[in-house]
Order: structure tokens, then C-alpha cells, then sequence
């Protein structure tokens, strides 16, 4: 155990030192991207923001189903098979089909190839179950169908998520999926995520729809009520135009009112539907509509067809910027519900970073004396392990670009209290050795193989817990049970290439001396 | 060194222990647990006010005007800085949190939001399911380890030792009424690894006495191995008191529970390796037949 190739000597050495190096570039400023690697601080200790949204997907399916519904209608016109009553109850669509037919809507819901029906092979499952009584038929989503929906209705509203927060422009967000219905957002940096958080909140569905001056009308009217909740409205249900022909839109200055409005361009087919509706409709109140309520209705007084149009309602300019933006970045496809969310202001953050590593280095200096109290000359090469053992712990971290947290700190001091176990195993060992072998370096050497499995042991349960931590775990926890798992490791290589390096070194020259330790 | 005969009080430490687990699971069952946030869902802000107009009363009053449920109002560190919790939790409306910082600081004067943490029921449920499952499942995977590297007997010595750690941390935790949130779960974890570490220590040197001893009673090996070991085990536990009480003393409010927890489960990892583990051994009379067996097969 006592006996080191100069290869083996060599290379501990070089990798200590190129880890060590990134330790130490944390605390330089060296403009090689490359070479140049920080820990990244977590929101804990930088500041910022973290939101858990979750989306609420059930108007997404009813829509789906409605869609659905149509499809069906069509599709079952084409055969020549004839159904009716199609109610959507319950998340399920049900129908009636005439006496004939039945077996062969079954064939079509059931079949493998089914167009109506899309089978999805590697999931051996339809986009529908379906049951059938007598005449009647009941569809609902089956488990795989209802999350490839969640799915795509998850990528759609993380884009435009992303499209929100990338506008307001916080620094480095990172926006993720969890699960198939949630979406982290952490936004480093942000003290207050009050504005984030009220852009996030909008679903921002567009649309212009006139109000209706009776309430007898094709496409039936509903009640909306204004934004500022002064009063109500009958509407159209008829939607002359959606935000989804929106190109741009952004905050401007009416010059004759002297009043902020926020002003917006169409595409081509926006801009067609646009002007045919705004012609046939001069001298009617047009109702733009945000989320089910009315922003403003002004008249129309002339047909408008350049596809540029402005929409007013008593907004401030941070208000207009706000509806702009969101206008911009589109609708999400279903609501968003903030279920969780942390702050922290960038003072905590910073009083957080100075009490950890103040404990950090008040804990190692006690660990150091009491360990060079303990063992004098041995008790310097524990200490020098351990000094090698942060070196390496911190280096690795930032070779990962592994988040640091407040509990991660934690961790780090942790390890140093319980990093020099090993070395304490190893000479306690070494010592009961000593009391029946004369030859010193005999007994340095089976101090190190009789306590290998004992330290391997130790170190091995205190491994388990990090690892269950880092999958358990979220956000400031696994942070913790990164640095102490790492921490487990480096302390392994530290004392059984570093510290036994010099230990065997000094004891090969100084076999004949009396009481080595 | 000379021997201490620590195999003399086992039995009035198991009765000391034993009392100790009652009280706690009494505790724990009639008291329960001080959930936080994290568990509990609710709001949770960290304030820091003028130093002129820092006073609880008057905060919890204007904090119970607002309407949030029930609100309790914790000095947090310095004079000017408070936790406030309280059981509304509305993230969704994007200016909730505006209103209130309002509406404190007309009536307390100026304040700094240092901290907000807003946890809905949905997710502290979850929270602490999977605080539980983790707790639950390094329980496990100790058991599992030691399974496979120990004897049965010496299994269940651990495991006991470490459900004696584990509910009598909680359990003071339950008298004191202090906080339990997601760093406390992670201390308990720790706690698991390191009294399993601790007995390890112990019991591989039993082990090794075994072999080597074939006459010596159990009663005697475990205190001639405890004391072998002991001068490391108490540097052991030193050092690493030393830290968890430099990040109990400096490390800041936000780690003072989970420093707590850890230098408990310190304190009772190091005494349970000794007098929980130890006295299984000899109360499941293992011998060197024991292991001998075994190692045939």
C-alpha cells in the first residue's frame, strides 16, 4: 500500500492541479471563454425567481373534442353512414348511428389503420376508447391520447412562455418541463416578479367581435363585460378576427387624443377579413376582447383596410407595453396557473453567500486545529487532504457548472467535518499497528489495508443518502446532495492518493525513528 | 488508553432510549410536527423594516387585518428582520404580494421584502410525499447495504439505531415546535448516513474481534471493540460538530434549523452506535459461530 509508481505520482499530481485550476478560476477573471468556468450561483444565493405553473388542460380537451365532433360529422358523411344527437358530456363525445350500422362504425373506431381513430402502435392504443350501447356510442380520450394532447398543449404553451419572458428581458431565464402539465420558470436575477407573473397570467386571447343590438343573431351573442368592469355588453358570438392574424403590435402615442394606445399590423388574410368586416360594419361598435372581456368598442367609422389599427382603453404605458408584448408572443393555449413560487431578493442572496462562506472557513479552521492539536505532523497531512479535498470538491462542481446553493454550502462544510474520518480511521489504525510491530513500515501498511473496507463502508451510506437526495430532492436540496455526494468522492481520492502519498514518503525516510504518530 | 466498560450501563441506557422513543412517538402523535411552507402550503415573506418601527405586535396586527388565515410572526435573526407566514397563498393573482407590502408599509413605515415563498396545496402535498418516500427509501437502501454486507444480527442493530435517531430528531423537533421544511428532510437523510456510517465503524471491528477472539464472550467483545474504536469515533463526531455548530453559529437564520437537526442527529448517531447498536449484538447472543457460518456458506 506504501508503494507509488512515479506515473501514479505524476498523474495525482497533474489532475489535482488542472482541477484545482478550475477552483481557482471561480475567483479570477480570465476572458478565454474556454478555459474560464464559474460555478453558477443558485436562486438562493444570486436572487431571482422561481414559478411552477401548471396548465389547466381541460378547455384544451373540450376544444379538442369539439374539433373532433366536426371531423367525426364529416368523416361519417363521406361513408354514407348517417349519425345524430352529438352531445359532449363528461369529457366524452356521444352520438346515435342508425340501426345498419353499427358493427361498421365499430370496425372504423377499432381499426388499426383507422383514420377517425389513430392507432398508435409502439403505445398499442387508439386516440379513443369507446364504448357502445344499443344505437349509442361514448368516445373518451384513452390514457395515451390524453397525453400526447398534454404534450402538444405543453410544447405550445412553453414557447410562448419563453416568447414572454425573453421579451421582458431578465437574464438568462430558464424555462422547463416538468411532468406533462408543468413548466418551471426561473428567472435569476429578478427581484420582483409581479410584472412576469401578470404576463404569465393572461392566456391573451384576441379577438374582435361587434356588439350586437339584437340578441336575435345567427351565431348566437353572449354577455361580456368591460375590463373595468363599468358595465356590460352584448356581443356577437360571430368572430370577425383572433390574434392569431396579429403580425405586431406595439405601444404608441395617439397624436389628436394624446392618449396611449397600443397599435397593431395584420397579415395578409387578417387584413382582408379585416376590411370586408369593418366595411359591411361602419357605424356599428366593435368589441376587441381579451380573455372574455371587452378592452374597449369603439364605432366604426370607416372601413379599415390597410390592416393597421389601433386599440384604446385607458392604458398607462406600462399597460399598453404589457398588452403589446403579450399581443406579440401570442395566446397560450390554456390558462396557466402559478402553483409555486420562491423569491429572493439579491440582498439575501448576498448576506446568504457571506454568512456560508463565513461558517465555511471559521468550520475548516476548527476542523484544522483540532486535527493538527490531534496528530501534530499527521494531523498536517490530514489537513493538507483536506485542503487538496475543497480544491478538488469546488473544481469539480465548477467542471460540471453545477449549481450552488445555500444548502450546498452546507454540504461543503459538512464534507470537511466529515472528510477527515477516513484519514482518522486510517491513523488510529495504524496506531494499535505500531503497539505489536516493530517494522514501521509494515505497519503503516496494514493500518491502510485494514481499515480500506471499514472507510469504504462509512463512506458508501453516506453516498446512498446523497444519491436518494439528488433524485428526491428539488432546486436547493439537491444542491446539498450534490456537493456532499462529490464531496464523498473527493474526500476517497484525497486521502488514498494524496494523503497517503506523503504519509508513505515520510515514513519510508523516517522508518527508524521512534513513535512515527 | 484505558478501557471504559461502556457494556456496563447498556441496559439503563436502553431503558433511558426506550423512554426517550415513547416520549417522542407520544409526542409526535398527540403534538405532531411543525410543518412549514414547504409542507403546509402557504405564503411565507421575509421582511426587514426601518429599525424605528420594528415591532411584532404591531406587524401581526396589520398582518391580521389583511384577512390571510391564520398568521404567526417570528423575529428572524436581527431586531429588524421578521418571518411571516400565514395560510393564504394566492400566486396566482400577480399582485397579491404588491397589495400586502402596501398595506404594511402605511401602517408599519418602509419595508424590504427579503424573501417570498408561495407553495399552493397541490405541490406541498407532493412535497411531502416525496419527503417521505425519500426518508422511507434510504431506510430502505441502509437496510438493503448492510444486508448484504452484515449478518442479519448486525442488520437489525443498525436499523434500530437508526429509527432511534430518526424519531427521537423528529421527536424534539415535535417538543420545541420547530420547523419542519425541505432542509430538514434532508438533514434527517444525512442523519441516516452518518449514524449508519458510525455503527459501521463499530461493527466491522466486532466483527473482526470475532474471528480473532474465539473466548470472549459478546457482552465483552462489543466493549473491547467500542473502546478500539473509540478515539475515533470521538474525533469523528468533534470535527464534525465543529462544523454543523460553525454553520449553526454563522451560516445565517435559513440554515439554522437543518444545523440543528444535524448536530441532534450527530449527538444521537455517535451515543446509538454505542449503546442501541451494540447491545442487539449481545441481547442476539452472537458468537463467532455467527459468522463463521455464515462465511461457509
Amino acid at each position: 500500500m506504501l508503494y507509488f509508481s512515479k506515473l501514479r505520482v505524476f498523474s495525482v499530481l497533474i489532475f489535482t492541479l488542472i482541477i484545482s485550476y478550475f477552483t481557482i478560476s471561480n475567483f479570477t477573471k480570465i476572458d478565454d471563454d474556454y478555459f474560464s468556468k464559474n460555478i453558477k450561483l443558485g436562486l438562493d444565493l444570486q436572487g431571482g425567481s422561481y414559478l411552477l405553473l401548471e396548465i389547466d388542460n381541460e378547455p384544451v380537451i373540450t376544444q379538442r373534442l369539439q374539433s373532433k365532433v366536426l371531423e367525426f360529422k364529416k368523416f361519417f358523411k363521406d361513408k354514407d353512414i348517417k349519425v345524430r344527437n352529438f352531445v359532449i358530456e363528461d369529457k366524452s363525445i356521444i352520438f346515435d348511428v342508425e340501426n345498419s350500422k353499427i358493427e361498421d362504425v365499430k370496425s372504423l373506431l377499432d381499426d388499426d389503420k383507422s383514420e377517425i381513430n389513430p392507432y398508435f402502435q409502439q403505445y398499442k392504443s387508439h386516440q379513443f376508447n369507446f364504448e357502445n350501447m344499443n344505437t349509442s356510442f361514448k368516445l373518451e380520450f384513452s390514457d395515451y391520447g390524453l397525453v400526447l394532447l398534454k404534450n402538444s398543449s405543453l410544447d405550445q404553451a412553453i414557447e410562448i412562455v419563453r416568447r414572454r419572458v425573453d421579451e421582458v428581458g431578465t437574464n438568462e431565464p430558464n424555462i422547463l418541463k416538468r411532468g406533462n402539465d408543468r413548466i418551471l420558470v426561473e428567472l435569476p436575477g429578478l427581484d420582483d416578479p409581479g410584472r412576469i407573473k401578470s404576463l404569465l397570467g393572461k392566456t391573451a386571447n384576441l379577438t374582435f367581435q361587434f356588439i350586437s343590438s339584437s340578441s336575435e343573431e345567427s351565431f348566437g351573442t353572449e354577455k361580456l363585460s368591460f375590463e373595468d368592469g363599468s358595465s356590460e355588453a352584448i356581443v356577437s358570438k360571430r368572430i370577425v378576427l383572433s390574434g392569431d392574424n396579429l403580425m405586431d403590435a406595439k405601444p404608441t402615442m395617439n397624436n389628436q387624443t394624446n392618449e396611449t394606445v397600443v397599435s397593431f399590423s395584420l397579415d395578409r388574410v387578417g387584413a382582408k377579413k379585416f376590411g370586408k368586416a369593418t366595411s359591411n360594419g361602419v357605424g356599428k361598435r366593435l368589441a376587441i376582447v381579451l380573455d372574455g372581456k371587452i378592452i374597449s368598442a369603439p364605432e366604426v367609422r370607416e372601413p379599415i383596410i390597410g390592416g393597421n389599427g389601433q386599440i384604446s382603453g385607458n392604458f398607462t404605458f406600462q399597460s399598453a407595453t404589457d398588452l403589446a408584448l403579450l399581443l406579440r408572443s401570442g395566446a397560450l393555449p390554456a390558462p396557466l396557473n402559478i402553483i409555486e413560487e420562491r423569491t429572493v431578493g439579491p440582498d439575501l442572496g448576498k448576506d446568504s453567500i457571506n454568512a456560508g462562506i463565513m461558517s465555511l472557513i471559521i468550520g475548516f479552521v476548527l476542523v484544522v486545529a483540532f486535527m493538527f492539536y490531534k496528530y501534530r505532523f499527521f494531523g498536517l497531512i490530514a489537513n493538507l487532504a483536506l485542503i487538496s479535498n475543497l480544491f478538488l470538491l469546488v473544481g469539480i462542481l465548477t467542471l460540471f457548472e453545477a449549481t450552488l446553493t445555500l444548502p450546498g454550502i452546507a454540504g461543503i462544510i459538512l464534507t470537511v467535518g466529515m472528510a477527515v474520518d477516513a484519514n482518522v480511521l486510517i491513523f488510529e489504525r495504524i496506531k494499535e499497528e505500531l503497539k505489536n510491530e516493530n517494522n514501521s513500515i509494515v505497519a503503516f501498511d496494514s493500518g491502510y489495508t485494514k481499515s480500506r473496507t471499514t472507510i469504504l463502508d462509512a463512506n458508501i451510506t453516506t453516498l446512498i443518502a446523497a444519491v436518494i437526495l439528488f433524485f428526491m430532492g428539488s432546486g436547493p436540496i439537491k444542491g446539498f446532495s450534490v456537493t456532499l455526494g462529490v464531496g464523498i468522492l473527493t474526500t476517497l481520492f484525497s486521502v488514498y492518493f494524496i494523503a497517503r502519498l506523503i504519509t508513505a514518503y515520510y515514513v519510508i525516510k523516517n522508518k527508524h525513528k521512534e513513535k512515527l504518530i | 488508553m484505558k478501557t471504559i466498560y461502556f457494556n456496563k450501563f447498556y441496559k439503563s441506557f436502553n431503558i433511558l432510549s426506550g423512554i426517550l422513543i415513547i416520549a417522542s412517538l407520544v409526542f409526535l402523535v398527540f403534538k405532531g410536527l411543525n410543518f412549514g411552507v414547504d409542507f403546509k402550503g402557504g405564503t411565507l415573506i421575509e421582511l426587514r423594516t426601518d429599525k424605528s418601527s420594528a415591532n411584532i405586535t404591531k406587524i401581526r396586527d396589520s398582518f391580521n387585518q389583511m384577512n390571510l388565515g391564520d398568521v404567526s410572526v417570528k423575529n428572524f435573526g436581527n431586531e429588524t428582520d421578521f418571518v411571516v407566514k400565514f395560510e393564504k397563498q394566492n400566486s396566482n393573482d400577480p399582485q397579491f404580494i404588491e397589495e400586502i407590502k402596501t398595506k404594511l408599509s402605511s401602517s408599519i413605515g418602509s419595508v424590504d421584502f427579503r424573501r417570498v415563498e408561495n407553495v399552493g396545496p397541490k405541490v406541498s402535498a407532493e412535497l411531502l410525499r416525496s419527503g417521505v418516500i425519500a426518508v422511507a427509501l434510504s431506510l430502505a437502501a441502509m437496510l438493503l447495504y448492510i444486508w448484504i454486507r452484515f449478518e442479519w444480527q448486525f442488520s437489525l442493530g443498525a436499523i434500530l439505531a437508526l429509527f432511534h435517531d430518526v424519531i427521537i430528531t423528529l421527536g424534539v423537533f415535535s417538543v420545541f415546535s420547530l420547523e419542519i421544511n425541505l432542509s430538514i428532510v434532508a438533514a434527517v437523510l444525512t442523519i441516516v448516513g452518518y449514524s449508519m456510517n458510525d455503527t459501521v465503524v463499530i461493527f466491522d471491528r466486532v466483527r473482526e474481534n470475532l474471528r480473532k477472539y474465539s473466548d470472549v464472550k459478546i457482552f465483552e467483545l462489543t466493549n473491547i471493540s467500542i473502546n478500539e474504536t473509540l478515539s475515533r469515533t470521538i474525533i469523528t463526531s468533534v470535527t464534525t460538530l465543529l462544523a454543523l455548530l460553525s454553520i449553526f453559529i454563522f451560516g445565517g437564520e435559513i440554515l439554522k434549523g437543518f444545523s440543528l437537526a444535524m448536530i441532534l442527529g450527530v449527538i444521537f448517531g455517535t451515543y446509538s452506535s454505542i449503546y442501541i447498536a451494540n447491545p442487539v449484538l449481545v441481547s442476539l447472543k452472537v458468537s463467532q459461530r455467527t459468522i463463521v457460518k455464515e462465511e461457509k456458506e
